[in-house]
């Protein structure tokens, strides 16, 4: 047979492929029916790419907004009840800021030494200071599933927090030398991209310094041992290893992502000691990185006011968490003492509270005065009409990829501050906020991100300026996930770069990492951790990830079932039970507020339909085929806010557990339902809740084991042979466990 | 379609609307009703339709604002819904997609190598481009024989049931 080259396509001269012309028109004819056919295939299956991205970015950024709308609540619940009521010590102490305290009594509190290491363990033991030999030691330990003991945790934490307070807030570095620097994204706690990077690229040294863009921990399994890895390096080899600070290094976002219990699960004993530390250690990490005083490089972004020497000026570990105003100095209390953990005295006379703004939502009532004395209850009529109006104004992106905000019709929301913080405060806050949390978008202008519920989306415009006035080239930034690990936007001016692969499931996404050389041109690489994929592009792997896409929005439409039908109803006067597919559309959209293509959805999630070609909307819910637990006894609609809200109801416990025990006694777990229940706007009666303690086993008198609770309501999905599996959306991360043969595609 | 006769003219065209904005807004990323023109070939496929790449450069001829590259809603609207009331480019059925391998399998083996198929694909036809093949035998050809089997490969890549 011969092959005619590619270049005889064109017809030049008498060639072997006219021949072929000749003989096989018929040929021609099939390969042309093919083409069509597989350009068509590989069309259909890029829509269902983007969809399927579309359903987690939703998703997930509606849970960032439920965080921080959680958050607002408790502070504004802190604001409006007196000092004595339960309802507000079981939250006071997320509130509560860690006094400004003698370094003597930090140093006694993280003592290490009296910590003993057991003979029988065979991790890594650390000597200070450490070594090259011993930052490697700690990836090959890591690598090998060791766990490095709290001990040498705690001293390595110890002098990661030494130096960084020595650190600027803005690391000014160089490519002379003729040094490549290696800048990194996103990791979220994935150690196996980390791993790989490393093996691709080499690991930090003077050779080859590094430069790793925040958001280490949260959502992966493995956040702690990234931050030890990094920390390591850090002290290793302290100017070639830059840290930035990203949204995720905040102790208040790690309750509800998972590094919280992470840490907690891996570290029983001294795990609390270990967050506390942390806590300090974040607000100590650099907010950014200026290359060759030409590249910036930061987490999130900036906003039309984003104004580097202010950045540069400010005390940056005020900022305990990006997400609360900076500490202000308690002038009443003269005794300096260390925080809850060893105060017994949850609020003592001498202490004055201090209000918090609420951060992004308007204020949900009026001024604070009228409402002292009050109780709970009092309260939960006025708070059920706001939080109600609170949703309605929730603003969603339009589009899942350089998402541009309408314009804002009513609310704009604001940052209302308190009068006893001055003006400086307030703009230092906003500028860190931005700086962490923003996101770039298509059109000019800077508006407030109302998706994630902190920050700004910023426009080209904005970019233009803003390296004009710092007489800077590019802006390397990272908090969003990219189907190719990196994304160029405004005139490649801003380039974002994520190094989780596989993100939201096994194929969703490439990691990439840049190399920067003195010439300044970002060189991106592309990876992709995977041991169970075959070399799927990644368009091709769309069908795992949109089935587990699938699989989360079929969970949080069952958790929606009443209210569906609530609205599946109004579609139906007659009560036939069936409705159009437009119709099944509307309603869905309605309830969900998720703003995702349903029209298109509807073939995945809609297998049934009757000769009419409608759908029986009752069936509809049998055929999600999601399987809740045995719960004959408990109130259908308890349940379903259950689902619905797990996340915060997870949340939750874990702020009122206050000794991060992971137990919770019956009276908080009572106690908790009802923040809930107004929080939510739902009755929920003490005979409900009742109900719900004793399905669970628990494991002592009168306490409920947190983890064993949420896992006793979660939902299984009968479709999916997926195991427990990555699951950001229903909870906290979960271990990756060991998935089934690919499915094809 | 998937909808029934009994529905009026009206709602069947108000369905044929709905579908090709929900569509449309999926490549609508600047949220102000234009796309690129790069994307409408994706957008055309989506909705059930089988153009070639030929009848592409006709409708997008049609379509677009004076090739500034970006294509309107308010002209893509009127003519894809004339080309899906129309069945203007419909499916290949599946026993004419047979039988075109078959055609291209000339030795009948049941099967064709991946040299053969990127004879046929980047040479004849409307050819396709390096990335286009690669990625084409990258996700028909059987793994551990390295050769196509059309058969199966036809009934993997089944018809989207909405269209």
């Amino acid at each position: 047979m011969v092959v005619p080259s590619a270049g005889t396509v064109m017809g030049c001269g008498v060639t072997k492929s006219d021949q072929f012309h000749k003989h096989s028109g018929k040929a021609i004819r099939a390969a042309v029916l093919i083409q069509r056919w597989y350009r068509q295939y590989v069309a259909r299956t890029e829509m269902r790419r983007r969809y399927t991205w579309h359903i987690f970015q939703s998703i997930e950024y509606s849970g960032e907004q439920a965080q921080i709308k959680l958050y607002n609540f408790l502070g504004y619940l802190m604001d409006n009840f007196t000092p004595s009521s339960n309802e507000r010590n079981l939250i006071s102490h997320i509130f509560r800021e860690n006094d400004i305290c003698r370094d003597a009594e930090w140093e006694r509190y993280f003592c290490y030494k009296k910590i003993e290491v057991p003979e029988i363990y065979s991790g890594p033991h650390l000597t200070f200071p450490l070594t090259v030999e011993q930052a490697v030691g700690l990836v090959e330990a890591f690598r090998n599933k060791k766990q490095l003991h709290s001990r040498y945790a705690l001293q390595l934490l110890l002098e990661t927090w030494k130096l960084l307070r020595m650190l600027p807030n803005i690391n000014r570095i160089s490519t002379c030398h003729s040094k490549e620097i290696t800048i990194c994204g996103d990791l979220h706690g994935q150690l196996e991209d980390l791993l790989l990077i490393f093996y691709k690229n080499g690991m930090p040294s003077l050779e080859k310094p590094y430069v790793f863009n925040g958001d280490f921990v949260d959502r992966g399994k493995d956040s702690i041992e990234i931050l030890l890895i990094l920390f390591a390096f850090l002290l290793v080899y302290p100017s070639d290893v830059y840290l930035n600070r990203g949204n995720h290094e905040d102790h208040i976002v790690n309750l509800r992502y998972g590094f919280t219990k992470e840490v907690l699960t891996k570290y029983k004993m001294h795990g609390k000691r270990i967050l506390k530390l942390l806590q300090k250690i974040f607000s100590w990490l650099p907010l950014a990185t200026v290359i060759d005083q030409k590249v910036l490089v930061l987490h999130g972004g900036i906003s039309d006011s984003t104004d580097l020497n202010l950045l540069a000026r400010l005390d940056r570990h005020n900022y305990i968490s990006a997400l609360r105003p900076p500490k202000k100095r308690n002038q009443s209390s003269a005794s300096t003492s260390m925080d809850s953990d060893l105060d017994e005295d949850v609020w003592g006379a001498n202490r004055i509270f201090q209000r918090r703004a609420s951060l992004t939502f308007p204020k949900p009532l009026g001024a604070r005065d009228c409402f002292h004395n009050r109780s709970l209850q009092d309260f939960s009529d006025r708070i059920k009409v706001n939080v109600e109006t609170e949703l309605e104004i929730r603003r969603r992106r339009r589009s899942a990829f350089n998402a541009v905000m309408k314009e804002p019709e009513t609310e704009t929301p604001t940052l209302s501050f308190d009068s006893v913080y001055s003006d400086n405060a307030k703009e230092e806050w906003k500028q860190i906020l931005d700086l962490l949390w923003s996101d770039p978008m298509a059109q000019e202008g800077c508006v407030p991100n109302e998706v994630r519920g902190g920050g700004c989306y910023w426009g080209p415009d904005i970019t233009e300026d803003f390296l004009n006035k710092h007489n800077l080239q590019l802006i390397i930034r990272s908090h969003e996930c990219k189907q190719d690990g990196y994304e160029f936007c405004h005139n490649r001016k801003v380039l974002t770069l994520f190094s989780a692969s596989n993100y939201y499931d096994v194929g969703s996404n490439r990691g990439a990492y840049v190399k920067l050389g003195p010439d300044l041109v970002p060189y991106v690489v592309q990876y992709q951790a995977s041991s169970m994929i075959r070399e799927l592009t990644v368009r091709q792997s769309v069908g795992r990830t949109e089935r587990s896409a699938l699989k989360v929005l079929r969970e949080q439409l069952f958790a929606h079932k009443s209210d569906l039908i609530c609205a599946f109803k109004k579609f139906d006067s007659e009560n036939t039970g069936v409705v159009s597919l437009n119709d099944w559309a509307s309603a869905v959209e309605s309830v969900m507020h998720l703003d995702l293509p349903w029209r298109m959805l509807r073939c995945q999630l809609v297998t049934r339909k009757t000769s009419e070609g409608m759908i029986d909307y009752y069936d509809w819910f049998n055929e999600l085929a999601i399987i809740g637990p045995n719960s004959d006894n408990i109130d259908q609609s308890l349940l379903e806010t259950l689902y619905r809200h797990r996340s915060t109801l997870e949340t939750i416990f874990r702020i009122v557990d206050t000794d991060n025990s992971g137990f919770i006694t019956m009276e908080d777990f009572r106690q908790t339902w009802k923040l809930l229940s107004v929080y939510l706007k739902m009755e929920i009666t003490d005979e409900a809740i009742s109900d719900l303690a004793v399905t669970i086993d628990s494991n002592q008198d009168g306490s409920i084991d947190i983890d064993e609770f949420m896992e006793a309501f979660r939902l299984t999905d009968k479709k999916s042979r997926l195991e427990r599996g990555r699951s950001m959306f229903m909870g906290t991360a979960t271990d990756l466990t060991k998935l089934e043969g690919d499915p094809n595609i | 379609m998937a909808e029934s006769n009994n529905q009026s003219a009206e709602t069947k065209l108000s369905d044929v609307h709905k579908r090709i904005k929900a569509a449309f807004e999926t490549f609508d990323n600047a949220a102000n009703n234009t796309v690129d023109v790069r994307e409408i070939g994706t957008i055309i496929y989506s909705l059930g339709c089988f153009p070639s790449q030929a009848d592409l450069h006709d409708f997008i001829a049609e379509v677009e604002e004076d090739h500034s590259g970006y294509i309107h809603l308010d002209r893509f609207l009127p003519a894809m819904t004339k080309v899906l009331l129309e069945h203007k480019f419909p499916p290949i059925p599946k026993d004419l997609l047979l039988q075109a391998f078959e055609v291209l399998d000339k030795d009948n083996k049941g099967y064709l190598e991946p040299e053969e198929l990127t004879k046929y694909m980047t040479q004849e036809g409307e050819p396709f481009t390096q990335e286009e093949m690669e990625e084409m035998l990258t996700g028909l050809a059987d793994h551990e024989r390295n050769v196509i089997y059309y058969k199966d490969v036809i009934n993997q890549l089944a018809i989207d049931p909405d269209m």
